[in-house]
């Protein structure tokens, strides 16, 4: 820790290049960022796989009697053992791991007896529509929310939104989802039961994209589409409050930003309407940051979508999680927990890449 | 408080640093006062407190014993908040229940915030080849939403409270880490960091004594938003069957075996919802109080 000749431009947050030497060119600084973005990805990805593959040889789980069944004669357990590789060194045993892996192989699901990839594959679209919807309605209400909190600081409508923002942040999705079931599909008839279709539209719709609706609406199967969108609505507004409370918060700090700044005044000066100053200019410069509390929260509906599809008995990939858990199939928890951190990466990979390709004033 | 207590607080000219340092706290009191929802989320999380403290003391019933032939009863005048479907008193529960829930909230943080603290100012303050190691080990746990790393952890361990407990634990130092490093990284290059330098004290002693100290507001600030996030996490396992078991009056758990009368006794699966709810909500209440007192400029 000799550090006291270290010159402090060496470690500024986020691996910036020091400001003190010649200045190189703008689009040679932003290249050196980006790349250097890019390079930290496969350190992450590495270390998300070291982190499976420990969970899985901690487990108390014997893989091989999980696959044979604890009444399978002894060398038959013994084949099992070797050809799974488990005589092996741990590095041996993780870089077969990581082969594996890299060739797009996550084993095979006792459950399913399926390969965990074709699996994740089938649930993946149902949350994949789960997810979007949900978070087209967050933005749909959470941005114009923010912003009206932001332009009416410290009044009751400002006030209002904090609190609601507050309990949407503390509101167990697992709760809502429930009190939603008995308020919207019990009492009230308004939106049909758990699932993703009725039973009379199962196996209507040929599957082309795994997306309901989208499959429903390319077959021109209009009834069956209402259908699936029925199904989704509730879900999805359940899930979308997971991330409305945090858009609208987010929002309204941006615009406060903005709105205190100097052009905005000068603007206001220049007599430009109230709804253009907001809209027109305050507004447009939150674009870039809110691009980034987007994709966040994108990925934040994944850990969501767990619970969601759990109560709603939605045939996902956090269902699909949640089963094999209790089923004890690691393959499947690990390969599900793996495809998640690999979709969080990525969503944060391009939020960051974004920020920093969109906005100018990021070095 | 009397006159001369709030005057020996307040004055401009502290005889003594203690004098120094309670007035300081107290002028954060008064600060932090000045917002009815931050006292209000305070005042929920000191009665939550005693009730679990003082559970076997405000149980009617012991939380534990069936009375099958009295289940899914709706509140009355004999079972405050109605009985389970197992014929159990659910106010009883919910008591017992705030002790395993908030009891896993304060095991969480006692494990992890000294932890976070110091990776973030050991990284922070030391920089280089350290630096970047200890980060990357951040970045990694970071890469995985927290419930779903935690399922995961569950999943290699027993589930149960313990394993929550460990498995959220996990998942909650990186952000801490972070933070205290981001912290470090603008103290390190103070001048009074220099002149401790220079007086000659050891880079442990700077750490401990001068670093920490002033990543604490912001470190505390967070903790006390995240035990919101926390509470929820333990609740959602729970939920799932893999945190506490039943019969552990855990609040999620609660909800978990009482589920399927949502539709015809919904009160009791709605009841600990609201309990959660609750406890969380006055957590970030308090968290964004004192957010505005201690660390302002985060707002």
């Amino acid at each position: 820790m000799s550090d006291s000749t270290t010159s402090p431009a060496d470690q500024p947050p986020g691996g910036q290049p020091a400001g003190g030497r010649r200045r190189p060119s703008a689009f040679r600084l932003r290249f050196q960022a980006v790349s250097a973005t890019l390079a930290s990805i496969p350190i992450t990805l590495f270390g998300l796989v070291l982190v499976t593959f420990f969970i899985g040889r901690v487990v108390p789980i014997d893989p091989v009697l999980a696959i044979v069944g604890d009444r399978a004669p002894q060398d038959v357990v013994e084949r099992t053992r070797l050809e799974l590789g488990l005589d092996q060194p741990l590095y041996v045993q993780f870089w077969r791991y990581l082969e594996h892996i890299v060739s797009g192989d996550l084993g095979r699901s006792v459950m399913t007896s399926n390969p965990v990839t074709q699996d994740i594959a089938r649930f993946f679209p149902a949350t994949f529509e789960l997810a979007t919807v949900a978070m087209v309605i967050a933005v749909v209400i959470g941005v114009p929310l923010g912003v009206l909190a932001a332009t009416r600081q410290g009044k009751w409508v400002d006030q209002a939104v904090r609190l609601f923002c507050l309990a949407g942040h503390s509101l167990p999705v697992f709760v809502l989802g429930l009190v939603s079931l008995l308020l919207f599909y019990a009492r009230l008839g308004w939106a049909p039961g758990p699932g993703r279709q009725s039973i009379y539209f199962e196996g209507m719709v040929d599957e082309r994209t795994g997306i309901l609706t989208l499959d429903a609406a390319l077959a021109g199967d209009w009834g069956a589409f209402q259908d699936a969108l029925a199904h989704l609505a509730q879900p999805a507004a359940v899930l979308a409050m997971f991330s409305l409370a945090y858009i609208a918060r987010m929002t309204r700090a941006f615009m406060l930003g903005e709105l205190r700044s100097e052009y905005v005044t000068t603007a206001r000066a220049k007599g430009l309407s109230r709804r253009r100053i907001i809209w027109g200019h305050a507004f447009r410069n939150t674009a870039v940051p809110l691009v980034t509390v987007l994709a966040m929260s994108y990925a934040g509906l994944l850990e969501g979508a767990v619970l969601t599809e759990t109560i709603f008995s939605w045939p996902g990939l956090g269902q699909y999680l949640t089963v094999s858990l209790l089923n004890a199939d690691m393959n499947a928890v690990l390969g599900a927990t793996l495809v998640v951190g690999l979709i969080y990466v990525v969503l944060n990979l391009l939020s960051d890449l974004l920020y920093r390709l969109l906005d100018p004033r990021v070095k | 408080m009397s006159a001369s207590t709030r005057d020996w607080l307040l004055t401009d000219t502290p005889a003594s640093r203690s004098q120094a340092k309670w007035g300081r706290r107290y002028q954060l009191w008064l600060a932090f006062r000045r917002n009815p929802l931050a006292v209000a989320g305070l005042a929920v999380v000191v009665v939550m407190l005693i009730l679990a403290i003082a559970a076997p003391l405000l149980a009617t019933h012991d939380p534990g014993v069936q009375e099958l032939g009295n289940r899914l009863q709706p509140p009355s005048a004999e079972h405050w908040l109605g009985t389970d479907e197992l014929g159990r008193d659910v106010w009883s529960r919910l008591l017992y229940g705030g002790r395993v829930t908030l009891g896993m909230v304060v095991a969480v943080v006692v494990l992890v915030a000294p932890l976070g603290l110091i990776v973030g100012c050991v990284a922070g303050y030391a920089g280089g080849l350290l630096d970047r190691l200890l980060m990357r080990v951040t970045d990694v746990f970071l890469a995985f939403p927290r419930l779903i790393l935690a399922l995961a952890f569950v999943a290699a361990m027993k589930p149960g409270v313990e394993s929550a407990v460990i498995a959220i634990a996990l998942t909650a130092w990186p952000p801490y880490a972070r933070l205290a490093r981001a912290e470090t990284l603008t103290i390190r290059n103070t001048d009074y960091i220099a002149a401790v330098r220079m007086t000659g004290a050891s880079p442990w002693r700077i750490i401990w004594r001068h670093v920490t100290p002033m990543c604490l507001p912001s470190l505390t600030v967070r903790v006390t938003l995240d035990m919101s996030s926390i509470i929820l996490t333990a609740a959602g396992l729970g939920f799932l069957g893999l945190g506490a078991q039943p019969p552990i009056p855990e609040w999620g758990t609660m909800i978990a075996t009482a589920r399927r009368f949502i539709l015809e006794q919904w009160w009791v699966p709605v009841i600990p919802g609201i309990a959660i709810f609750t406890a969380s909500l006055a957590f970030n209440l308090l968290g964004d109080g004192l957010r505005d007192v201690l660390d302002p400029k985060q707002r």
